[in-house]
C-alpha cells in the first residue's frame, strides 16, 4: 500500500519538541561582532546630518554612515513597469521616507553595548510633510521621489473602460472592500549571521525562504563572484511571505567583509514590526452589475496599491488581484485598472496570499453585495455564476488559465457540512426576536493561483551507501514539512521506509539550484521534481541490477513494497537497495544511483468554499467567530496531516484580517501598533476549532496532480468572515463593515446605517 | 555583577551576572539551552515560556536574580532520555507545530496548565493559553494536543 495519502507524523518534529531547533540566533559563530541598526524616527525628512562621535567613544564600537558604506541604490526588482528611481539606498543618506529607515551601522562586542551605542547617534532630521493614506498619495502632492515626478509607482490592468460596461445590467451596486495592511508576524525574527573564510569566501546564514535566489541577489548587490558565496538557511521560524533578502541581510555581510570579523544581528520585535516588509494594504472600489435572477453580466475593479516607501513586489501585486478577479464565476465583462503609489510607511511585500486573498476579498463581498441588492440567497447567486464543472480547462476573460476544479461541488459539501438551512433558520428566529446578539453566515467560494509564473525546481535524489536515500531540493521549508512530504514522495517511489529517506534543503553548496518556497508551490514543483529524479533512479538502478544479474534492464522489475529490485517473475533473483549500493559501491558506480530533475510545471489552480458563522452584539459591536466550515480543494494531498496544519493556519489569518489585524500609522508616519501589544494578533482565546471537509480534484498540470494548500485557508476565511460580520447586520440597513470588523468598526457601521 | 544560584533541569548553576539579565539571557547564553525563544519584547508571545518553580512564566520578563534560589525547568528538562514528555508526544501525534518557534513556549504552558488543570475543557485551554502565540497552527491541533496529554494522564 502506498504512503502516501496517509497521515504520517513529522519527521522534523522531535528537533523542535526537544528544544534543539537550528535557528540562525542559536549558531555558535566564535567572536562575531553585534550589528545594531539606527533607524529613523520620523516617517519623513532631510536629514541634514549623523553623528556618530559619543557613540564611538564606547569601547570596541564602530558606527557607519551613508558615507561608509558603498552598497548601491536596493531595488526596486524588475518587475515590468516599476518606477526604477524608485529604489532604497541600504543606509539612508540625505532623506528618510519612513520610520525605521536605517541611518546608521553600530558595530559592537555585544548587544547591550550595541543598544547603548545607537541611543548616543545623533541624528539632525529636518522633518519634511508625510502622506501616509495612499488616497493623498495618488493626488501628487507630497512627493517621496520628486525626481520621479509622481507617487505612482506602477500601474496595472487598463485605464481603458467601456462606457457600457454595465449597459445589459437590470442592478448594478458600488462599494469599497480595503485590504488593509498586515504585519506578517513569523515568530522568529529575523536573524543573520556571516563570516569570511580563511580563503576569502563569505558564508552568510539567513532567516529566509529562498537562500538560492538571496545569493544571487547578494552577489549583485555586493559585487561577489558566485563561487565565493555560500547562503545557508537552517530552521527557519516561519515566514509568510516576507523572509527573503532584505537590506539588514546585505548590511551584516557588508560588515563581515568590511572586518573580516564574523558579523551577527537579531532583530527585536519592535524593530521586525516595521523592518519586515508588511502585506496587503490594497484599496479595491467595485462596481457590479447583473440580471435580476442572479447572473453577472459585469465587474469593474479600481485597485489602490500602497507600495510603502520603497516598492518591491508589492506594487506589483495588482496584478495578480486583477488576473484572479473573476473569481470562480463566469462574468462575461470585466474591468481592472491599478495604481501603485509611494507613501511614507513601510515597504509592501508579499504576506500569505499576496495579491490573491485581495481578489478573493473584493470579489466575495461585491458578490455579497448584489445578492442584498436583488434579493437572493448568497449561495444561490454563486450557484448561478459558477464555472461549471465540465468546462476545464477554462481560460476566464482576465486571461487566468484554470486547470480544473468543481466549484459546486465544494459549495455543496461546505453547506451541508455547515447545516446552512438549520443557520438560516436560527438567524430569522434572532431577527425575528430582535435579539441584541445577532448570528451572521458569511459564505466565500474561492479560487487562487500557486506557482503562478511556471517556475522551475530542483529536485535530486542519491542512493547513501546503506542503502537508504538523500532528497536534495531547491525548495524551502520554514514550517511546511517538506522533510516528510517530500520524504514520502521518493519513499514511495523508491519503495523505502520512511526513515531511510532524508531530506536536504537550504545550503547553496550542496544544492546548485532552487527558488525556495513561496506562493504555496513546494510540493507541486519540488515535490515533483523529488518524484521524477527518485523515478530516474530506480531506472539507473534497472541497468546496474541487470549487469549484477546478468539480466536485460528491461526484465528488472522493483517491488516498492519490498524496496527490492529484481527479474520480472523471479522475485528470488533479486537484490535490496542496501545490497546495490553496497556493490555499486565496490564497483565505483555509486554516480548511476544519483539523478538530478529540473522540474517545470503550469500554474494550478486550488479553489474552494468557506462558511463563517458569528455572533454580533448589535449593542457593543463585539464580533465572535463562532464556526468556521472549510473545503479547501488543492488536487491530491500527499499527507493530509501537514496539509490540513497549513489550511488550518491559514484559517486563522485569514480570520485575523476579518477580524482582528490591522497596522495602523498616525498622520505623521509613526507606527502605532509597532508591538505585540498594539497589534492585533489573535490568541487561541479568539479563535474557534476549525471544521474541514475533504475534497479532492487532480490537476493534469504536474506529475503528482497537486495543487498548492498553503495559502488556501487564508484566501478563502477572510470574506467568509467579512461576510458573516455584515449578513448579521443586513436587516438593521447595513451595507458595509470596514476590515478589520472589531467593536469599533462594527459599531460604526450601526450608526451610520442608523443615521 | 551580582551571584545567583539556580538550579535548572535538576543541575545547580551558580554565575555572576548583570543585574539586569533577563533569565531567558542567561539560560540562553549563560547556560546554552538555547530551546527557549524570544519571539518579542512585550512579554506578548510566550516564546521564552519556561516553569520557574513549577508555575509557567514568561522568562523574557524575569530577571536573573529573581531566579536566585529557584527550580527552573526548560523545554531540555521535560524528556526522559529517548523518551518525549506526553505533551511533547501529544504535539508530535497531533500535528500541534510547524515552524517550531513558538513551541517551546506552548509546551511549557501546556505542562503548567495540565498540572493546574489536569481534565480543562477546550474553552479553558484557549483561555489558559492565552499569553502564547503562534502564527503557523490556527491553535487547532495545538488544542488537541492538550486535550491528547490531558487523556494520556500528562
Amino acid at each position: 500500500m502506498s504512503i502516501l495519502g496517509n497521515r504520517v507524523l513529522r519527521k522534523e518534529d522531535p528537533r523542535f519538541l526537544r528544544g534543539e531547533g537550528r535557528y540562525v540566533e542559536n549558531l555558535p559563530l566564535e567572536g562575531a561582532c553585534q550589528v545594531t541598526f539606527v533607524r529613523s524616527l520620523l516617517g519623513h525628512a532631510r536629514i541634514g546630518g549623523v553623528d556618530a562621535s559619543a557613540a564611538r567613544a564606547l569601547p570596541g564600537v564602530q558606527v557607519f554612515t551613508a558615507d561608509d558604506v558603498d552598497i548601491p541604490t536596493y531595488g526596486p526588482p524588475p518587475f515590468p513597469g516599476l518606477d526604477a528611481g524608485m529604489g532604497r539606498p541600504p543606509v539612508a543618506r540625505d532623506v528618510v521616507r519612513f520610520v525605521g529607515e536605517i541611518l546608521a551601522v553600530v558595530v559592537s562586542d555585544d548587544r547591550a553595548t550595541g543598544a547603548d551605542a545607537a541611543e548616543l547617534v545623533a541624528v539632525d532630521y529636518d522633518p519634511l510633510p508625510t502622506v501616509v493614506d495612499p488616497r493623498e498619495a495618488a493626488k501628487d502632492e507630497v512627493l517621496l521621489f520628486p525626481d520621479s515626478g509622481t507617487n505612482v509607482a506602477a500601474r496595472s490592468g487598463s485605464p481603458e473602460h467601456d462606457e457600457n460596461l454595465f449597459a445589459d445590467c437590470e442592478a448594478v451596486v458600488s462599494g469599497t472592500l480595503n485590504s488593509q495592511r498586515m504585519a506578517p508576524c513569523p515568530l522568529e525574527p529575523r536573524s543573520v549571521a556571516a563570516e569570511v573564510g580563511a580563503d576569502g569566501r563569505v558564508t552568510a546564514w539567513l532567516s529566509t525562504q529562498t537562500p538560492h535566489q538571496d545569493k544571487m541577489v547578494l552577489c549583485g548587490m555586493l559585487g561577489l563572484d558566485p563561487a565565493q558565496v555560500r547562503v545557508v538557511a537552517p530552521d527557519v521560524g516561519g515566514g509568510f511571505g516576507a523572509k527573503m533578502l532584505n537590506v539588514e541581510d546585505l548590511l551584516v555581510v557588508w560588515v563581515a567583509r568590511k572586518l573580516g570579523r564574523p558579523a551577527r544581528w537579531t532583530e527585536s520585535r519592535s524593530e521586525s514590526m516595521i523592518g519586515l516588509p508588511h502585506g496587503r494594504a490594497e484599496r479595491l472600489d467595485y462596481t457590479i452589475g447583473g440580471t435580476r435572477d442572479g447572473k453577472v453580466l459585469a465587474l469593474k475593479l479600481d485597485a489602490l496599491q500602497d507600495s510603502g516607501a520603497y516598492p518591491t513586489l508589492g506594487a506589483f501585486l495588482p496584478n495578480l488581484t486583477a488576473l484572479m478577479s473573476s473569481g470562480v464565476y463566469d462574468i462575461p465583462k470585466i474591468e481592472f485598472e491599478g495604481r501603485s503609489v509611494v507613501t511614507n510607511t513601510t515597504t509592501i511585500s508579499a504576506f500569505r496570499g499576496a495579491g490573491r486573498p485581495e481578489a478573493s476579498q473584493v470579489v466575495e463581498r461585491a458578490l455579497d453585495d448584489f445578492s442584498v441588492e436583488i434579493g437572493m440567497d448568497p449561495a444561490e447567486v454563486r450557484r448561478r455564476n459558477f464555472i461549471p464543472k465540465d468546462a476545464f480547462p477554462h481560460t476566464t476573460v482576465t486571461h487566468a488559465p484554470y486547470d480544473s476544479g468543481d466549484y459546486e461541488g465544494a459549495l455543496d459539501l461546505a453547506l451541508r457540512a455547515a447545516g446552512y438551512e438549520d443557520l438560516r433558520a436560527e438567524q430569522k428566529r434572532r431577527r425575528d426576536a430582535g435579539d441584541a446578539t445577532q448570528l451572521g453566515i458569511g459564505i466565500s467560494t474561492y479560487v487562487e493561483i500557486t506557482n503562478g509564473v511556471d517556475e522551475t525546481e530542483f529536485g535530486e535524489v542519491e542512493i547513501t551507501a546503506d542503502g537508504g536515500a538523500i532528497v536534495r531540493t531547491g525548495s524551502f521549508s520554514h514550517g511546511q514539512g517538506h522533510e516528510t512530504t517530500f520524504a514520502m514522495i521518493a519513499a514511495e517511489r523508491l519503495g523505502l521506509p520512511l526513515d531511510k529517506v532524508t531530506v536536504h534543503k537550504g545550503d547553496t553548496d550542496e544544492i546548485p539550484s532552487g527558488t525556495g518556497t513561496y506562493g504555496s508551490k513546494s510540493t507541486q514543483i519540488g515535490g515533483s521534481a523529488a518524484r521524477v529524479a527518485a523515478d530516474t533512479v530506480v531506472e539507473q538502478a534497472k541497468k546496474l541490477v541487470g549487469d549484477y544479474l546478468e539480466t536485460s534492464p528491461e526484465d528488472i522489475v522493483l517491488d516498492q513494497a519490498q524496496g527490492l529490485l529484481h527479474v520480472a517473475g523471479a522475485p528470488s533473483k533479486a537484490l535490496s537497495w542496501g545490497e546495490l549500493a553496497t556493490r555499486a559501491a565496490e564497483d565505483g558506480r555509486m554516480d548511476e544511483l544519483k539523478a538530478t530533475e529540473e522540474y517545470k510545471a503550469a500554474p494550478t489552480f486550488p479553489f474552494g468554499a468557506h462558511i463563517a458563522v458569528v455572533d454580533v452584539d448589535t449593542e457593543t459591536g463585539r464580533v465572535e467567530l463562532s464556526r468556521l466550515v472549510a473545503v479547501d480543494d488543492a488536487g491530491t494531498i500527499i499527507n493530509p496531516l501537514i496539509a490540513e496544519g497549513q489550511v488550518h493556519g491559514g484559517i486563522a489569518t485569514g480570520a485575523a484580517q476579518a477580524l482582528y489585524e490591522t497596522m495602523v500609522y498616525d498622520d505623521d508616519g509613526t507606527p502605532l501598533t509597532g508591538t505585540f501589544l498594539g497589534y492585533g494578533f489573535p490568541s487561541a482565546a479568539e479563535l474557534p476549532s476549525w471544521e474541514l471537509a475533504d475534497q479532492e480534484t487532480p490537476t493534469p498540470r504536474n506529475v503528482l496532480g497537486a495543487k498548492g494548500i498553503g495559502e488556501s485557508g487564508t484566501i478563502g476565511a477572510t470574506p467568509a468572515v467579512h461576510n458573516a460580520v455584515v449578513d448579521a447586520l443586513a436587516h438593521l440597513g447595513v451595507r458595509h463593515v470596514e476590515m478589520p470588523a472589531n467593536g469599533e468598526n462594527v459599531w460604526r457601521a450601526l450608526q451610520e446605517a442608523k443615521a | 555583577m551580582t551571584k545567583v544560584a539556580v538550579t535548572v533541569n535538576g543541575t545547580r548553576h551558580e554565575a555572576d551576572v548583570e543585574p539586569r539579565t533577563l533569565l531567558v539571557y542567561f539560560l540562553r547564553n549563560e547556560l546554552g539551552l538555547q530551546g527557549t525563544n524570544v519571539g518579542c519584547d512585550t512579554s506578548s508571545c510566550g516564546a521564552c515560556t519556561v516553569l520557574l518553580d513549577g508555575e509557567s512564566v514568561k522568562s523574557c520578563t524575569v530577571l536573573a536574580v529573581q531566579a536566585d534560589g529557584c527550580e527552573v525547568t526548560t523545554v531540555e528538562g521535560l524528556a526522559q532520555g529517548e523518551e518525549l514528555h506526553p505533551v511533547q508526544q501529544a504535539f508530535h501525534e497531533q500535528h500541534a507545530l510547524q515552524c517550531g518557534y513558538c513551541t517551546p513556549g506552548f509546551v511549557m504552558a501546556a505542562v503548567s496548565l495540565l498540572k493546574e488543570n489536569p481534565n480543562p475543557t477546550e474553552e479553558e485551554i484557549r483561555l489558559g493559553l492565552e499569553g502564547n502565540l503562534c502564527r503557523c497552527t490556527g491553535y487547532h491541533n495545538i488544542v488537541r494536543a492538550v486535550q491528547a496529554a490531558a487523556k494520556a494522564g500528562a
